[in-house]
């Protein structure tokens, strides 16, 4: 939790509104993302009950479970999900763009975009990882055969999942994560992941303040949770008898039928208000504008998109339950290179981003007072430019002597700390030597050097290439991670025991 | 009845003190530093009740789905005598699944206490599987009876808790939430399954700490055990429990005459309550009645930020102080200084990215 968030939490709660962490958009949002309101009944194994899924407000298209403990109708929502989603992934598959690989050497090729699927929050996140779980190891034959399409389904739905692990991604989005990433509530992070709760702050419905709506929004009775649990009383007191009166009606097919539309009206009218709510969350989110860094972000999430499609293509197999320690290590090892990068590129993106590190004294803003773009080192075997320039800051200024700093505005040149002096009425005086993003020769590009009277912002942060880190092959694991892995038999799901 | 138990009478309003059980105490661990619900429980207030009286109705409904689910599942497991479950446990043990074990239900009859002391306590270091023993714990100096869906496990000359859970294990993992509640409810049974013994003169050491716990493995009905190393967990139970041993340092805290009496009006009622100090915090949602009253009076309060919210505005506690400081329109505390410096910078920085200097 950063001061300047908290301050926002502060200011939120005085102004009865959320107030802004953010001034662009940090993620990418299609044009036609699947939203998708996933509900599960309660005390089960992630058994879908029903879910409201489409790629535009008025697609809305509804699917129920009558009876969420019966295996063959669990596995019929799955198909039928497959119906909706994998057509909807298809869209993307038309055109392909050439990317240079290899510094301009080869091309490779890429969909030019790739599919989006938001959901209310992580709740719903971890829902679809385990839907992906339980399907993508179904089979077409054998003892308990599926629909085709459910294995497919569970492969894009893992790989959705592991995309939504990923910082920066935008494949798979909790609307909340995305929401409390741009605005701060006057309410707590836990508070916050109610989505009703949190639009409630957003955008409260005229004479009502953030406070006030949230509270509202909490009332079960008038608001229903956003899934994928659902409200006890609903349970209790109208979705069992529905339940009991769809099974009942089992040799009546006009019963039956009626008992169907039952259920429907009452699944579609606790889903409806969460619909409503993740489109209105869109169009919060799409009035900001993009951040300069977030299409190079978003070309990652067409890069695995790609791959995983081919990946597919090729019969390539499922996703394993668990990871072996090399594929666990890289991952890993992604991971967290994705985060750092993350971190970085949002704050050179955003200047109330950057106002955070500012604050912990990772980066300073100065104007720049004395600058020398002529300056060249010639004590080394070649003489070589080295601009100096002087920044005065009010801030404070806890980098060493010696320290290699960066700035939004050049990101491709370094600046290294030489002289740090304190100056009169509390300024400090830096100066600088500057290297790389000036051109080739001896002469500095024009613009390339910050002049005499640039606000400039200064910061530790890089977003230059982190060099990726080098793995074994799987059939070389260490013993001291359990050496090779033994050829792991295929896992037979269908053999699972089933109620 | 001593003055401490009269005291708490009094501020239950004559009513009879609330039963406890596993998951009430469990939840006394949540927020140790609350005195208002500290006292509440103590005194076995009817803390749903209240918090309705008040105004601020809890929302801790289950779904009977769950509930039908979780009742199906257990009776799998326990069918056959237990002997899945021996075999279960066993294994899990790593100990040799023993040809039979003796399978004695202590559930549904007049001498419960009795029956389960007696027969935990008896001589003999055979396989055995109790199930619903009853079991004692003193809280806050009363007699707690706990009538856990429990059984307790003697193998290999141990008792081992085990407890069955209908929430899935799937690939080795299950939610994180779930798992700890089982184990701190796993640990109040351990704990008096422990003080049984050490009445009888056993030693109470013959209760592992590791408990078994069964769920449904993957997506199916199959079960599967996994261990629990529950010794954090009786620590911090058994912290709790003696500081509810010491209610009357905090009845020393609690203004004369205040009652928790639920026929009283509500107004006055809420104005009692709000006499006896809370320590609110988010988590609190989760596991207390009375949160919602609580959070309403919190309100304005960091605090109610969380914690995280409140330490990175240097732990000053009010918003309106938070704002004033951050504004530089009120003279910080001494030992407020550092604090409203930083206050300030974040401030200023704040609004100069949001009013678009450049950075």
């Amino acid at each position: 939790m950063s001061t300047l968030r908290a301050l926002a939490q502060a200011q939120a709660v005085a102004a009865g509104v959320a107030q802004p962490v953010a001034t662009v958009r940090h993620l990418h949002l299609s044009d036609r993302p699947l939203v998708l309101v996933p509900l599960a009944l309660a005390g089960e194994a992630n058994a879908p009950l029903a879910a409201l899924v489409g790629a535009a407000p008025d697609e809305a298209r509804l699917l129920v479970v009558p009876q969420p403990r019966n295996r063959d109708q669990r596995f019929a929502f799955a198909a039928e999900l497959a119906g909706i989603v994998l057509p909807y992934l298809d869209e993307f598959r038309d055109r392909t763009e050439a990317v240079p690989v290899d510094r301009g050497r080869d091309v490779r090729h890429r969909y030019v975009d790739a599919p989006q699927v938001l959901v209310p929050n992580p709740a719903g996140i971890t829902f679809l990882r385990l839907f992906g779980r339980s399907t993508r190891f179904r089979r077409p034959d054998g003892e308990h055969p599926v629909h085709p399409s459910v294995p497919l389904l569970g492969r894009w739905l893992t790989f959705f999942a592991e995309r939504a692990e990923h910082p920066g991604s935008a494949a798979l989005v909790a609307l909340t994560e995305a929401l409390t990433l741009h605005w701060a509530t006057g309410q707590s992070a836990v508070e916050d992941l109610h989505l009703p709760a949190l639009l409630g702050w957003l955008d409260p419905p005229p004479g009502l303040t953030g406070a006030e709506a949230a509270a509202r929004a909490e009332d079960p009775a008038r608001c229903p949770p956003a899934g994928p649990a659902t409200d006890p009383d609903f349970d209790n007191h109208r979705l069992a008898p529905a339940i009991e009166a769809y099974t009942r009606a089992e040799d009546d097919p006009a019963a039956r039928a009626a008992a169907y539309a039952e259920l429907e009206r009452l699944l579609r009218d606790q889903l409806t208000p969460t619909w409503e709510l993740m489109w209105r969350g869109v169009g919060l989110l799409r009035a900001l504008p993009p951040g300069a860094r977030v299409a190079g972000r978003w070309d990652g999430d067409k890069d695995a998109f790609t791959a995983h499609a081919e990946h597919v293509d090729a019969g390539g197999g499922p996703q394993p339950r668990r990871d072996g320690a090399v594929a666990a290590a890289a991952r890993l090892h992604r991971l967290e290179r994705a985060l750092a990068s993350y971190a970085v590129q949002r704050a050179y993106d955003d200047p109330l981003v950057m106002a955070e590190h500012r604050l912990t004294g990772e980066a300073f803003v100065g104007d720049v007072t004395l600058a020398d773009p002529k300056r060249v080192d010639d004590t080394g075997r070649r003489p070589v430019l080295r601009p100096r320039i002087q920044v005065v800051t009010t801030e404070p200024v806890l980098v060493p002597v010696g320290a290699t700093l960066h700035s939004p505005a050049r990101p491709g040149q370094k600046a290294k700390v030489v002289f740090v002096t304190p100056a009169a009425d509390g300024k400090t005086e830096v100066v600088l030597e500057l290297s790389g993003g000036m051109g080739r020769g001896l002469t500095a590009a024009p613009g390339s050097v910050p002049e005499v009277g640039e606000r400039l912002c200064l910061t530790t942060l890089s977003d230059g290439f982190l060099p990726a880190g080098a793995f074994p092959a799987p059939e070389e694991t260490p013993w001291t991670h359990g050496g090779p892995p033994a050829g792991a038999p295929a896992p037979d799901a269908s053999a699972e025991e089933w109620s | 009845m001593t003055d401490t138990a009269q005291r708490l009478a009094e501020i239950r309003g004559g009513v009879p003190p609330r039963r406890h059980n596993a998951r009430t105490i469990a939840a006394l661990t949540g927020n140790p530093g609350c005195t208002r619900r500290a006292v509440l429980d103590s005194a076995g207030v009817d803390k749903p009740k209240l918090a309705e009286r008040v105004g601020f109705p809890a929302r801790f409904g289950q779904s009977r789905f769950a509930i039908t689910r979780g009742n199906a599942f257990e009776a799998q497991v326990k069918a056959d005598g237990g002997a899945e479950l021996l075999r279960l446990v066993a294994e899990r043990l790593g100990v040799p699944v023993p040809d039979g074990a003796t399978w004695t239900d202590l559930g549904g009859d007049e001498d419960r206490p009795e029956r389960s002391r007696a027969a935990l306590t008896a001589p003999g270091d055979g396989p055995a599987l109790f199930d619903h023993p009853l079991l004692g714990l003193d809280v806050a100096g009363r007699r707690v009876h706990l009538e856990p869906d429990l059984v307790a496990a003697r193998l290999a000359g141990r008792f081992h808790v085990v407890e069955v859970k209908s929430f899935p294990v799937i690939d080795g993992q299950a939610d994180p939430a779930k798992v700890a509640a089982a184990a701190i409810q796993s640990a109040v049974y351990v704990l008096a399954l422990r003080d049984l013994l050490a009445a009888d003169g056993q030693d109470p050491d013959l209760v592992s700490h590791e408990v078994v716990l069964v769920c449904p493995r993957d997506f199916a009905n199959r079960p599967v055990a996994s261990l629990l190393d529950v010794r954090k967990q009786l620590l911090v139970l058994r912290r709790q429990l003696d500081r509810m041993a010491r209610i009357d340092d905090l009845l020393a805290a609690v203004p004369a005459g205040f009652t928790a009496q639920l026929t009283a009006d509500p107004a006055t009622l809420a104005g009692a309550l709000t006499g006896v100090p809370a320590n609110y915090a988010p988590d609190c949602l989760a596991a207390c009645e009375l949160a919602y009253f609580c959070r309403h009076e919190a309100r304005g309060h960091t605090g109610a930020l969380g914690r995280p919210v409140r330490e990175a505005l240097g732990g000053v506690a009010e918003v309106a102080e938070v704002l004033a400081l951050a504004e530089g329109v009120r003279a910080p505390e001494p030992e407020q200084a550092e604090a409203a410096a930083l206050l300030r910078a974040a401030a200023r920085l704040r609004a100069d990215a949001l009013t678009g200097h450049p950075a």
